[in-house]
């Protein structure tokens, strides 16, 4: 199974990685998108993955699956939820100003 | 234990909470910000000279034991960088007002840089790899509001790239986490280092390493990974790009200190090795890029990444000597990058350009920018008596203690360099003859110089000062060099 997940994100990791060398700023986001999914995804691995086991450690449990990777996913989660919404709102800005929405024509000055 | 650790993180970030609450009223805010920013920075003075009595501080949050809660942990080297954070904040403030439009203001500014001090303090505090990456977060979220705080064209095009390639970097950042835990089962950075001597495949951890090298780097501007910096840097206000100069870059080399010092130091033959070649080409294309622009704000951003080379080389070079040469770099480089920008700011600002072409002879209107720049230069390249010459001459002592002659060579020309490419803005700005067309209508307020004169005494004070610096510098190069203490503090083994 951690087999299978490790193979998927690492999947998720080359779709994103093609989505950011695009030019266009939406797939560059939704890449960025992908990105964090196959963080994640390594996360939970990282924990091994139980089936129906709760996360609890006591004197009568012998098997139990280990909490600390959900919590980091949850922040991590939130984290790249909130990066996400700015970065759409801050590239719907910036194309709206510079009239492109294509990275090749961000440059910037050339004769510098 | 003691909650005294938590400070430097709650005091900026309340503050943040309690302006955000009176932009409607522009004047209250500065008053109350100048306020605070003297509260943190006597708080943090405190607590620094309670670490260098009484020893570390650790706090477990919630009396939850180590390793198993969240710690902060105040040893000696994060205090030191607070105070530094501190300090350069405090002026930042006083500066702000009359470097930022009221628009800029009113816009939550004074929110956001509380937040960026949050979160830079919370990085140099804590003691877990993951926590780590949340307050990098804290900080770059701050760091994003203020980059485009403005709204201009050039602004949004060029914080779009540094937004991406940070998010890029972080999401790399929680991946080799991951993978650590993977391997060690904790994220605490203490247990982490205890467990490393006991894992059998030492060459997973120096991926994993790697791979945080690689992270930090990026965020760090390291060779060949700097390309992202200099131009983002320069787009928002001076005093924004003095926080960026002085504390971004440097929280991405702190963590590389911190965990090439305690986590990864089981292959120094492929790590450590590395880093000495990366200082090199750090420091040479660093200066090329200094070399090869006429705008002044692009030449100061430039000027980060050798000194990152810098700080990195004595890392490489893993001795006493070079260690605390790259922790007296590390000071005194987060203070003179943050004046450099103030001053290119006001010089910008009087001069009405930044392009160096269209400047000359402003030492006849302006002499007293012209020596502090003239000042700045010296102590940026590190002429004795000043600052920066204290860190050079002991890096390249530990240098040439372990007989790395070609980074010695490469670090004393890139040095000459470096003193070039400043004095290049004030031979060209400020030298020469009268600009007839120049006409006197812009004067830098009082409130701007003053805090760029601070800055440079404090810099002055840790090169002439340094009987009385070196000392501490030094025990800190010893502490690192022993991790048994940090996790024997820690752990309370």
């Amino acid at each position: 199974m951690e087999y299978i997940v490790l193979i998927l994100s690492g999947i998720l990791f080359a779709t994103a990685i093609y989505n950011i060398l695009q030019k266009q700023l939406l797939r560059i986001i939704i890449g960025t998108v992908l990105i964090s999914h196959g963080a994640h995804l390594v996360i939970l691995t990282m924990g091994k993955l139980k089936r129906g086991q709760p996360p609890i450690l006591d004197e009568s449990v012998t098997s139990y699956t280990d909490p600390l990777p959900q919590a980091l996913i949850l922040t991590s989660i939130v984290i790249s939820f909130g990066i996400t919404s700015l970065l759409l709102v801050l590239s719907y800005r910036t194309a709206k100003e510079n009239n492109t929405d294509n990275m090749e024509e961000m440059r910037g000055e050339s004769n510098e | 234990m003691s909650n005294l650790a938590i400070l430097p993180i709650i005091i900026p970030m309340l503050s943040g909470i309690i302006v955000a609450f009176t932009n409607k009223n522009v004047k209250r805010t500065r008053i109350l910000t100048k306020l605070f920013v003297i509260i943190s920075l006597i708080v943090t003075s405190y607590v620094t000279y309670v670490v260098f009595t009484e020893g570390s501080i650790i706090l477990e949050t919630g009396d939850w034991v180590a390793p198993y809660g969240i710690i902060m942990v105040a040893d000696e080297l994060s205090i030191i960088l607070i105070l530094t954070t501190n300090i350069i904040a405090a002026t930042a403030a006083f500066y702000a007002p009359h470097s930022l439009s009221l628009k800029q203001e009113n816009h939550y500014f004074y929110t956001f840089f509380f937040l960026l001090i949050t979160g830079v303090s919370g990085a140099f505090l804590t003691g877990d790899l993951f926590n780590l990456f949340v307050f990098f977060e804290v900080l770059l979220m701050a760091s994003y509001a203020l980059i485009v705080l403005g709204g201009e064209r050039v602004q949004l095009r060029e914080s779009i790239k540094y937004v991406l390639i940070n998010l890029f970097s972080s999401m790399l950042f929680v991946t080799a986490v991951a993978l650590l835990y993977g391997v060690v089962g904790t994220v605490n950075m203490a247990q982490i280092a205890e467990r490393v001597a006991e894992v059998d495949q030492k060459g997973i951890l120096t991926t994993i390493g790697v791979l945080l090298f690689f992270v930090f780097g990026t965020k760090a501007a390291l060779f060949p990974l700097y390309y992202w910096l200099p131009r983002p840097y320069i787009v928002p206000n001076p005093v924004v790009s003095a926080l960026f100069g002085a504390l971004l870059t440097k929280v991405g080399i702190y963590s590389i200190l911190r965990v090439f010092t305690l986590i990864f130091t089981h292959r120094p033959d492929i790590t450590h090795e590395a880093f000495i070649w990366i200082a090199g080409l750090s420091m040479l294309f660093g200066v090329i890029g200094a070399l090869s622009t006429n705008n002044i704000k692009l030449i100061i951003a430039y000027n980060i990444i050798p000194a990152i080379g810098f700080i990195i080389m004595g890392i490489g070079i893993f001795n006493k000597d070079a260690l605390s040469g790259s922790i007296y770099y590390f000071v005194h480089d987060m203070i003179i990058k943050s004046a450099l920008f103030l001053l290119v700011g006001v010089i910008s600002y009087v001069a009405g350009t930044s392009d160096l072409r269209k400047m000359k002879g402003l030492i006849h209107y302006y002499p007293v920018l012209g020596w502090l720049l003239f000042i700045s230069a010296f102590v940026l390249a590190g002429i004795p008596p000043f600052s920066g010459f204290i860190g050079k001459l002991l890096l390249l002592k530990g240098a040439l203690s372990n007989d790395e002659v070609a980074i010695t060579i490469i670090a004393l020309l890139s040095s000459l360099l470096i003193l070039y490419s400043v004095m290049k803005i004030f031979i060209r700005g400020f030298w020469g003859e009268k600009d007839a067309t120049f006409s006197l209508t812009k004067k830098p307020a009082q409130g701007q110089i003053i805090p760029i004169v601070c800055l440079l005494a404090v810099s002055v004070f840790l090169g002439i000062g340094a009987e009385y610096v070196y000392p501490a510098i030094d025990g800190i190069a010893e502490y690192l060099l022993d991790p048994e203490i940090y996790i024997d503090s820690v752990l309370k083994e």
